[in-house]
């Protein structure tokens, strides 16, 4: 590809960067190629294209974010003991020296108080671990919103969606570790999590604390699975997932030049290496300031974890909300069949719907792709208002999500507005359930108006904030046509098509096999896109066009805006050459 | 297969043709030389910024004292706020500065690159078959079931010792049990005629000494061995055990607010009622006490007990009463337990009913 480069700023040289003679570089790389033969792979990659949006970011924060995590938690785990064994804390923290407690929680007082660096590293650790699992979440609405899931991406959905799953199970090993009065309320309610398996509960909270809680073991194995197990898991995952980012080419919003066949962006080598390389010194910068100013998880305020102990407002981390809010809001069902207790107030809440709402969301671009019968690959990213039931589901989810995790702070809402933790919860109990629904309608139909605005605005052209009376006395707001690149990035979308069954009987009467499956999957199609506004069609814009000339001679005026004092001789600057507001 | 051979994509490029890409727009930095020099100095000030701030942290290191100062600046320590902006800056000047370099100097051409379906060719998929086919085949594992078979099962198999090594990690409940020393998810240190004593300090409770109102945390005498009340030594692992499920709260009301429930009638000394601290519901030690309604909430997820009504649910997820202490007076007047729990405290588990 030739490029026009002559007017590229000299610093970046007018010329292509080819060496006289063999440079030191050079000898390097034909060393290293000899032996490795990297070069094949190189030539395709150095110059691969990346489209630029700033939404594409959002899962560069979750990457950069591990890497701060995996940096800081180095740091931490040269000093931290995993130990329950007691010990007399003898640091620096004044009020706490002598207090018998393990030396998990002592070492982190260690860290917090004589390492120097250590409590910013703490504290970077754990804020990094935040914005980790929330630009996950994030970053798995914008591909969901967009439709970036469907064909080819659906697996790299899943593995992201494990990813989420990890991180959060990271999150509260991590939070775990300290053996505070917090983190230690946490664990004891996760016991009883455990024991509220059916069959199996107190063997695998025995199994897991060594015994009888809180046994001596669980601090120790939190730790290796937060340092190995887990970590390990995320950075092969990450891997795959980076890989199949690579091979698929990422996908990029409908615009003029860019089509479903190609990828349009800046080349990796130099400016996407440098936008996303500079990126990570922002996240690590950022993380380190906010390390610096914002104190979190203080454990030498919780103290040290015995078990007869707790403090009011106990929360668990905020991506641990949703869970535990659903155990607030849950009535206290519990029932004895023969003779074996099944409690539904704990299993319901904890081992049943999270696990579900995972497997929904891992479905996601299956039960579309199956619904909609696309087989075909998308490159090309759809506006959240041209799938209107996708993103309302969306919409519905993350309604019944913040609900949840609203209800997990049901008591800090109490005391934050002065009003009664039962109407509180009494309200969520039926909030979880009706909100969603709300939410699904009103999107859904959102979206559909949204859709219609568009279609004005291709056929009857942008309001121009120009008030014309005609000579009858009416008024009329003029209307000019957009640019050719809008219109086209607007139509830029495919055509809805509803899926239909041929006949559900052959030619001998015979009903086809799996039919009614078919029958199910129409209707569901019909459902899903029978009330989308489409594009208009050619015909259609014609016709609009045509209509749209002349009414603009109708309207035909200013051909400049009004600065409202024509007539009164205050005017004190002309609006004679401005142009009109331009779309 | 039919489905994945067919690469047709969806049409976008209609009623409107796309009009292709956009011309090329020069910046400011392309055209004028001295605005490309700025950008320049721009971007070499902020690497140099960035050098300032590496130097300050090192300089913070060694000289702002950590320990017993750490709430100097607004509540944080002097060393970790300084530590912590000087580190931000370090990095943030770089990542702002290869930004600005990457957006003003570099060159800003957009390219194209073809895409190409995720499906590998049509030659490479039937070549892949066939080789796979070509591999089974001379494998014979679809002409020899039982070596095939057998094969299965053996790898079945391996799942055995893969979850038999993990026995190991703890006991069983039924394992541990024992009713004489309190362990056990059954069981719990108390026993009859033990003492009452107050959390934390160990001391034994006068029933006459409670005032209407009051709500003491208390934990069995056990816990607190002495050579006077001659319990075994206990510590570490057993005693946090012990600790766990042992912890009461003890309350004193008007006598005639107590309903008693069936065939409890004398578990109550003059008002005075004990119940276990250990929440029903996931095992959180309760705590939060309102004594005007002798209500107890739970503060993990709001469990509200009835302490006059045999310590009843009346709110929240949990679903069991607190378990009861039944309770007495030595002859020296202190709180003693007539005897222990007559069911499991804490969570509820599946062979809870059984025990």
């Amino acid at each position: 590809m030739s490029l026009d480069t002559s007017k590229v700023a000299s610093s970046n040289a007018a010329k292509a960067a080819t060496p006289a003679k063999p440079s030191k570089v050079g000898g390097v790389a034909g060393w290293a190629d000899d032996r490795l033969g990297l070069a094949t792979a190189a030539r395709k990659n150095l110059r691969k294209v990346f489209p630029d949006h700033w939404s594409f970011m959002l899962g560069e924060i979750a990457l950069w974010s591990f890497v701060v995590l995996l940096l800081t938690g180095v740091f931490l785990s040269l000093w931290f003991t995993p130990s329950m064994g007691e010990v007399h804390y003898e640091g620096s923290y004044d009020q706490l020296r002598g207090i018998p407690m393990s030396e998990a929680m002592a070492s982190t007082l260690d860290i917090s108080f004589d390492v120097r660096g250590g409590l910013l590293m703490r504290q970077m650790h754990h804020w990094a671990a935040m914005l980790f699992v929330a630009s996950m979440m994030v970053h798995l609405l914008r591909v969901a919103f967009t439709g970036a899931f469907r064909k080819p991406r659906e697996v790299n959905w899943v593995i992201g969606c494990l990813l989420l799953l990890l991180g959060t199970l990271e999150g509260f090993t991590g939070y775990s570790l300290p053996d505070d009065l917090l983190s230690g309320t946490g664990v004891r309610a996760a016991d009883g999590f455990l024991k509220a398996t059916p069959v199996l509960g107190s063997y695998m909270s025995f199994f897991l604390f060594g015994g009888e809680f809180p046994g001596d073991a669980i601090i120790p194995r939190l730790y290796i699975i937060h340092v190995l197990l887990i970590p390990g898991i995320l950075l092969g995952l990450i891997a795959a997932h980076m890989l199949l980012l690579v091979y698929h080419k990422h996908t990029q919003w409908p615009g003029p030049g860019r089509t479903e066949q190609n990828v349009v962006g800046f080349p990796m080598l130099p400016v996407y290496a440098a936008k996303a390389g500079g990126f990570f010194f922002i996240v690590f910068g950022v993380t380190a300031i906010m390390g610096g100013l914002l104190s979190i998880n203080p454990v030498w305020k919780f103290g040290p974890y015995d078990p007869t102990k707790v403090t009011a407002g106990s929360q668990p981390d905020w991506y641990m909300g949703w869970p535990d809010g659903l155990l607030r809001i849950m009535p206290g069902w519990e029932s004895v069949i023969f003779g074996y207790t099944i409690s539904w107030n704990v299993m319901l809440p904890i081992l049943i719907v999270p696990p579900t709402m995972l497997i929904v969301l891992i479905l996601l671009p299956f039960i579309e792709g199956w619904i909609t019968g696309d087989k075909r690959e998308h490159h090309l990213l759809q506006r959240p208002r041209n799938a209107p039931t996708r993103t309302a589901v969306m919409v519905s989810l993350m309604t019944f999500y913040g609900l949840a995790w609203a209800a997990g702070g049901n008591d800090i809402i109490a005391i934050t507005f002065h009003s009664s933790i039962n109407n509180i919860t009494y309200f969520m109990r039926v909030a979880v359930f009706v909100g969603p629904a709300i939410a699904f309608f009103v999107t859904r139909r959102w979206c559909i108006s949204l859709q219609r605005h568009d279609n004005d605005k291709l056929l009857h052209g942008y309001e121009t904030g120009i008030i014309m009376r005609s000579t009858e006395g009416g008024y009329a707001e003029r209307h000019l046509p957009i640019s050719e690149a809008s219109a086209y990035t607007l139509t830029a979308r495919e055509r809805d098509e509803i899926h239909t069954v041929d006949s559900d009987t052959d030619a001998n009467g015979v009903v086809a096999p799996g039919s009614r499956v078919q029958a199910l999957r129409a209707r569901l199609s019909e459902k899903m896109y029978g009330h989308n506004v489409q594009k208009p069609t050619t015909e259609e814009l014609a016709a609009a066009h045509q209509h749209a000339e002349h009414e603009h001679a109708l309207e035909a005026g200013l051909d400049h805006p009004a600065d409202g004092h024509q007539f009164d001789g205050h005017s004190d600057h002309t609006v004679d050459e401005a142009p009109l507001r331009g779309h | 297969m039919t489905d994945s051979h067919d690469h047709t994509l969806a049409v976008v490029e209609e009623p409107i043709t796309n009009p292709g890409l956009p011309a090329h727009q020069w910046r400011p930095t392309d055209l004028d030389e001295r605005a490309a020099k700025r950008a320049e100095r721009q971007v070499a000030g902020m690497f140099g910024l960035s050098m300032v701030c590496a130097v300050l942290f090192v300089v913070a290191y060694f000289a702002l004292e950590i320990g017993d100062n750490f709430d100097t600046f607004i509540g944080l320590g002097a060393s970790t706020v300084a530590l912590g902006l000087a580190l931000g800056g370090a990095m943030l000047f770089i990542g702002i500065g290869i930004i600005q370099w990457a957006r003003k100097l570099m060159g800003d051409h957009e390219i194209s690159e073809l895409r190409h379906p995720a499906s590998s060719t049509e030659e490479d998929r039937e070549a892949t078959l066939e080789a796979l086919s070509l591999g089974l085949e001379e494998s014979g594992i679809g002409r020899r079931p039982l070596v095939r078979n057998t094969l299965l099962g053996s790898m079945a198999m391996l799942g055995l010792p893969a979850v038999v090594l993990l026995r190991d990690l703890g006991p069983s409940n039924a394992q541990v049990a024992d009713a004489e020393k309190g362990l056990g998810l059954q069981h719990t240190i108390w026993k009859k005629g033990m003492r009452l004593v107050r959390d934390v300090v160990g001391t034994p409770i006068k029933a006459s000494e409670l005032e209407i109102g009051d709500l003491v945390n208390a934990a069995p005498e056990a816990l607190f061995p002495t050579e006077a009340n001659g319990y075994p030594e206990i510590e570490g692992v057993a005693l946090q055990v012990q600790k766990a499920k042992g912890a009461i709260i003890i309350v004193k009301m008007e006598p005639e607010e107590i309903k008693p429930a069936d065939g409890r009638d004398n578990w109550t000394v003059d008002g005075v009622i004990c119940y276990s601290k250990i929440c029903t519901h996931v095992g959180c030690p309760i705590s939060l006490y309102e004594r005007t309604t002798h209500h107890v909430l739970c503060p993990c997820h709001q469990s509200t007990f009835d302490l006059a009504d045999g310590a009843k649910v009346i709110f929240g997820p949990a679903h069991r009463p607190l378990p009861q202490l039944p309770l007495a007076v030595d002859e020296e007047g202190y709180l003693i337990a007539q005897a222990g729990f007559d069911e499991p405290v804490g969570a509820s588990y599946w062979e809870r009913e059984k025990q």
